[in-house]
């Protein structure tokens, strides 16, 4: 126990003020989504992750969200486990054929009011997999998207400020 | 027919005897491939046989204790090839079979070699072969995107296949049951409740016992085999990279070896050294991220918080040096895409020593953690002889003992001149496989350690020579999850012809089956992250 608390005493908090979030636009952002959080969403976010079809590496920047150094959770965003207690659903990679009825379950078992954010070149455009036997390619080709977050995969950077963007917007 | 060369005419086949001569010739002093008229593709010998005896080549093989590592079949022509690859002591040997179109089924090796039986289903689904005598006749990765009758890896399949509109769910595969009152069937995705991949867990139980768990995967398959045709090795290197997301070093660095070897083409010195410290890295920083999540799910949040902090930190080292976090298209054919400066060189070092350092912090606390070794010791447990059944690699493998590693068996430069020796445990769980991660990160820091002290100055590409028709190569490399191999074969214009990358989950996926056995259900996210097989590099 004394070494974990040495251990706790010492590293002491990493959690980062994002230095892309901190120019005057995005501080106004970072006010209006609060602002927006509490008025529509009664102060969180809840996140619904799909993975229809990516490589992976998706996942890991999203889920790196979480670390300390993002912490996602101190701006009321939080990833939940069922679709029925998401606002959002953030859905990753090319949409494979097999993955397409799940998906457009998921979508149905989420309840109104509802986003959908494709994260990913994949599930923006198809990416290196584009249309095919197996894949429908970007998750526009299935469902109605509300935001698009590029990059292959975006950095948890590259997702914060997309999603603060995305909520701020509406 | 130029195909003759490289798929040596069924006139050469070798028979089962020669077979055996040959195995028991392998790595031996003075022994002379040529001897058997056979070549090489990559490092493995190369052994053609007749597809008659493709059933006992597999007998044979596997009662002289050979390991099998692959299995995909190929068309040249008109004709049907298929190939097995198989490995002993680190000698490999690729089985290979040939034969006209009118005939379209083989025996299959899965009964001698359990590991073979989903990729025989695979290759069954995808090109239509039939395996004869196979233990399962089900389908595999074929779900309901394109007809049972429509193969999208024969000559003349279209990449868009013949899509429907909405592609139905797979409701009806036939998962094993069991009767009786006390048995409870629970079905777990594909959706599953996490930040993680789609695929579907079929679990009986006996009030919170499992009595037997069934994978069905399949779910991300998005047609890579298909899609590399016709690709230049540029754009394959980034199609293997992303294979498996987390594993964008490994791939591109097989499939890059493949087409390095098809086209003698040699990378030169400061690539080899650069995609050490890229594979080194890549290992390092999802081991970070195994034992963080290990932790996680036995409720450690500290475990989970420290492991994932140090594994931020790498990442963003990689982003700060090499311009990717995760390292995605860094190899390229004939070489790498990004330099070593000299102010990373500089840095490298410390940031080496303090993770090394923390690790030493971390290992006293997980070890000292009653909560947590009572989770992980004793659960899970592989037993060895299941592993070598399956072929199971990378960590799964040596936490049994079984301690297959490219770069200390069968090492391509520069580890053959690095002394790696890979890290075993014996117990088979939990912590044995999150022990056998940990003794890696300190091993993988000192390669990078040695990387540095030997990187030579020089340039980072050599100039690509287009493959002639039919080159073929075989990549094999140590990712971080074990052996990766990865097939190439060109056509007569330098571009792929046949692309196929076999990730370690491919054999480490069934032993999450057999380990979970006699296990809780509240135990199957921990026993599965401490295997963590990738559905992407599966599924293909
Ligand atoms: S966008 Fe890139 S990282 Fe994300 S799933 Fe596609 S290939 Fe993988």
């Amino acid at each position: 126990m004394n070494k974990i608390l040495s251990k706790i005493a010492r590293v002491g908090i990493v959690t980062e003020t994002f230095k892309p979030l901190t120019d005057p636009e995005l501080d106004r952002l970072g006010a209006e989504l609060k602002a927006v959080l509490d008025r529509r969403f009664a102060g969180s976010l809840a996140i619904r992750q799909v993975d229809a079809g990516s490589c992976n590496a998706c996942e890991l920047e999203i889920a790196a969200l979480g670390n300390p150094f993002y912490d996602v959770e101190r701006y009321g965003i939080h990833f939940v486990a069922s679709p029925r207690h998401a606002d959002v659903l953030m859905v990753t990679g090319p949409v494979s054929r097999h993955m397409q009825a799940a998906l457009l379950a998921t979508w149905e078992a989420t309840p109104e009011p509802k986003w959908l954010v494709a994260v990913g070149k994949c599930a923006a455009d198809g990416g290196e997999f584009g249309v095919n036997y197996a894949s429908c390619g970007a998750v526009s080709n299935v469902l109605k998207v509300d935001a698009v977050i590029p990059g292959c995969p975006p950095t948890p950077t590259d997702l914060v400020r997309g999603l603060l963007s995305l909520i701020s917007r509406r | 027919m130029s195909a003759d060369k490289t798929a040596a005419g069924e006139a050469n086949f070798v028979g089962a005897e020669r077979l055996t001569t040959m195995l028991q010739s392998l790595g031996t002093p003075g022994f002379r491939p040529e001897a058997f008229q056979a070549g090489c593709v990559g490092p493995a010998l190369l052994c053609p046989i007749s597809p008659d005896d493709w059933a006992i080549a597999a007998e044979t093989a596997a009662a002289q204790g050979c390991r099998w590592a692959a299995g995909w079949g190929d068309t040249q022509g008109e004709r049907w090839v298929v190939n097995a690859l198989l490995e002993r002591s680190g000698d490999y040997l690729l089985l290979r079979t040939s034969f006209p179109p009118g005939r379209n089924e083989l025996p299959s090796q899965a009964p001698h070699f359990p590991g073979a039986a989903r990729p025989e289903r695979h290759t069954q689904d995808l090109l239509g072969l039939h395996f004869t005598g196979h233990p399962d006749g089900r389908r595999w990765v074929r779900h309901q995107a394109w007809d049972e009758r429509a193969f999208p890896l024969r000559p003349g399949a279209p990449l868009a296949g013949h899509p429907l509109p909405l592609t139905p769910p797979d409701r009806h595969y036939p998962f094993a049951s069991a009767h009786g009152d006390e048995v409870n069937e629970i079905p777990v995705g594909p959706v599953h409740a996490g930040i993680i991949e789609p695929g579907h867990f079929r679990f009986l139980a006996v009030g919170e016992t499992v009595l037997n768990l069934e994978e069905r995967l399949g779910y991300v398959h998005k047609g890579i085999e298909k899609l590399a045709e016709g690709r230049d090795p540029e754009s394959l290197a980034r199609l293997a990279g992303r294979v498996s997301g987390d594993t964008a070093v490994g791939h591109a660095w097989a499939a890059c070896q493949a087409m390095e070897r098809a086209a003698g083409v040699e990378p030169p010195e400061r690539a080899l050294w650069l995609r050490t410290i890229f594979a080194e890295r890549e290992r390092i920083g999802n081991h970070l991220n195994d034992i963080g999540a290990i932790c996680n799910d036995t409720a450690f949040a500290f475990g989970y918080y420290q492991f994932s902090r140090l594994r931020e930190l790498w990442l963003r080292d990689n982003l700060r040096w090499f311009g990717h976090r995760l390292l995605m298209d860094r190899i390229v054919p004939g070489g790498v895409a990004a330099d070593l400066s000299e102010a990373a060189a500089a840095a490298m070092p410390a940031a080496i020593a303090g993770l090394r350092y923390e690790l030493g912090e971390l290992k006293p606390i997980l070890d000292e953690g009653s909560i947590f070794q009572d989770r992980v010791v004793g659960a899970g447990v592989l037993p060895d002889r299941v592993a070598r059944e399956l072929g199971c690699l990378g960590y799964v493998a040596r936490a049994c003992g079984i301690g297959h590693d490219v770069r200390e068996r069968a090492p391509h430069a520069p580890y053959d001149r690095l002394a790696v020796k890979a890290v075993l445990r014996g117990d088979g769980d939990v912590a044995a496989r999150l022990y056998v991660r940990y003794g890696e990160l300190l091993a993988s820091l000192e390669i990078l350690e040695e990387c540095l002290r030997r990187i030579v100055p020089g340039p980072l590409r050599a100039v690509w020579a287009p493959a002639s028709e039919n080159a073929e190569g075989l990549g094999l490399v140590e990712g971080w999850r074990g052996e990766i191999a990865s097939y190439v074969r060109f056509d007569g214009t330098g571009h792929i012809a046949r692309f196929f990358p076999r990730d370690p989950s491919v054999f480490n996926w069934p032993a999450l089956e057999k380990l979970i056995l006699g296990n809780i259900v509240p135990d199957f996210p921990l026993c599965n992250k401490s295997v963590n097989g990738s559905y992407s590099g599966h599924d293909l």
